[in-house]
């Protein structure tokens, strides 16, 4: 059989994979739904976060779609597709094609056209990361128990937790735009976009509050989000970068 | 029988979902490798594995110990399933939390984080559908000088804006941790390939400048 890593086989395999996810969204929505209304909810809020979680996610998938674009090039579109369209990230899958490339002894600057070498990339990247699909079966009653525990037994610790775990998440990203910093000011950019997305941030919580705009209130984030991309496409090129 | 209720339905569901997906997406790899007759053999999997499972792993641990606490029953079963976690499901289960005035971890927290989780999800599967259906006339545009630098700076773009809803409001224990990572990647900037280690780290360090304000009931 010809191996092309753009063939049918592989489109179809792929195809299906993503379906079968977005029934399982489908299925988590509709009962989230009807949970929300047995639990006296509003059903506008709800509503309205079905609305701006999706506004919210169309920068970010534009993103994903770059890093398909990227992988397609060595690994043809089914895979790229199919990995980050479920399950993966291009911070995992571009290491893992890397990985295997190298261990093959082949370039990832062209397509792939042996069977193998496409194969084993295929498997190191199933293999390296279905682990995180094993541990949410298996850990998550422990973990949410242990959660708790330690809220019954004090309540307002409890949320402080939580609240530290994440901001501890978040410092670890701010800290990442300062990589590029040794390279001069444009290395600076990262920062400058940080905060003028901070800024954008800043200045819809001061409109939501004194002037009483509640409905800014779900696209403040997307909103400054996509205001400090525009601010890098517009700096990096006075900058230089 | 007893009535199960409805968080152990969610778990019920959730393990049929994730276990069918898990073979779903061994499936991939086990057919190419049987239809090509091309397997690979132990050997460069496993070489190419070395390379990448012990952070991948390690990370992939710690992801589901910081996130299951956010994301809640549902939305953990889902967003572990669809990926993209931090840049993407995460940020938006909990804003999703936010906007609604609802915690994690509660009944209604519940329903926010899994409406969020499931129409991010497929909002993502949509438009990479789209752009991969429209690559030919797209690429011109994605691959456009002009545009990558947004695209390049969409992780300070989003994380600058949830900084400011989330330390504003937490600013005593935000300060720890934050200036240990900057400092951090001041003295360090290589590190930043390391990020998904240094998560743990920063969470650890928000954890006990948390508990000794707390302690000292100054929180």
């Amino acid at each position: 059989m010809n191996f092309h890593p753009n063939s049918t086989l592989l489109f179809i395999l792929a195809g299906a994979v993503i379906l079968f996810v977005i029934a399982q969204s489908l299925f988590f929505l509709i009962r989230a739904f009807r949970r929300g209304r047995e639990l006296g909810m509003d059903m506008i809020q709800l509503r309205r976060t079905l609305v701006s979680t999706g506004i919210f996610t169309v920068a970010p998938a534009v993103s994903i779609l770059l890093g398909v674009i990227t992988l397609s090039k060595f690994l043809g579109l089914p895979l790229p597709w199919l990995r980050l369209s479920v399950i993966g990230a291009i911070t995992y899958e571009l290491p893992a094609a890397t990985s295997t490339a190298n261990a093959l002894g082949v370039s990832l600057s062209e397509t792939v056209t042996d069977p193998t070498v496409y194969t084993a990339i295929a498997w190191v990247m199933t293999l390296g990361i279905f682990p995180g699909l094993i541990w949410v079966p298996l850990f998550i009653k422990k973990i949410q128990g242990g959660l708790l525990k330690i809220k019954n037994k004090d309540g307002k610790w409890g949320d402080i937790l939580m609240t530290a775990m994440f901001l501890g998440m978040i410092s670890a990203f701010l800290g990442m735009v300062f990589a590029d910093i040794r390279s001069g000011l444009k290395g600076w950019i990262p920062i400058f976009v940080l905060l003028f997305s901070a800024l954008l941030m800043g200045i819809c919580g001061i409109l939501i509050k004194k002037c009483k705009l509640k409905w800014l209130e779900n696209y403040a984030l997307p909103i400054s989000m996509l205001g400090a991309m525009v601010f890098a496409a517009v700096i990096t090129p006075v900058i230089g970068g | 029988m007893k009535k199960r209720s409805y968080e152990d339905m969610t778990h019920i569901y959730g393990r049929i979902w994730i276990l069918s997906a898990l073979g779903m997406i061994f499936a991939y790899p086990i057919i190419t490798c049987i239809y090509y007759d091309a397997w690979p053999g132990w050997r460069p999997v496993l070489q190419g594995l070395l390379g990448v499972a012990p952070i991948f792993w390690t990370v992939g641990i710690i992801e589901v110990i910081t996130f299951i606490p956010m994301l809640g029953t549902a939305g953990s079963y889902l967003a572990f399933v669809t990926g993209n976690l931090t840049n993407l499901k995460v940020p938006a289960a909990l804003t999703a939390m936010e906007n609604a005035r609802v915690k994690p971890g509660t009944e209604e927290g519940e329903v926010i984080s899994t409406i969020a989780v499931a129409t991010s999800s497929m909002v993502t599967v949509v438009i990479i559908a789209l752009g991969v259906a429209m690559l030919v006339p797209l690429t011109p545009v994605l691959d456009n000088p002009a545009v990558k630098p947004a695209f390049d700076n969409i992780l300070p773009a989003l994380f600058g804006g949830l900084a400011v809803v989330y330390v504003s409001k937490n600013w005593k224990i935000s300060i720890a941790p934050l200036v240990f990572m900057i400092v951090l990647f001041l003295l360090v900037p290589s590190l930043s390939g390391s990020v998904g280690v240094l998560v743990p780290v920063g969470a650890l360090i928000a954890i006990g400048a948390a508990r000794i304000l707390y302690k000292r009931d100054m929180l």
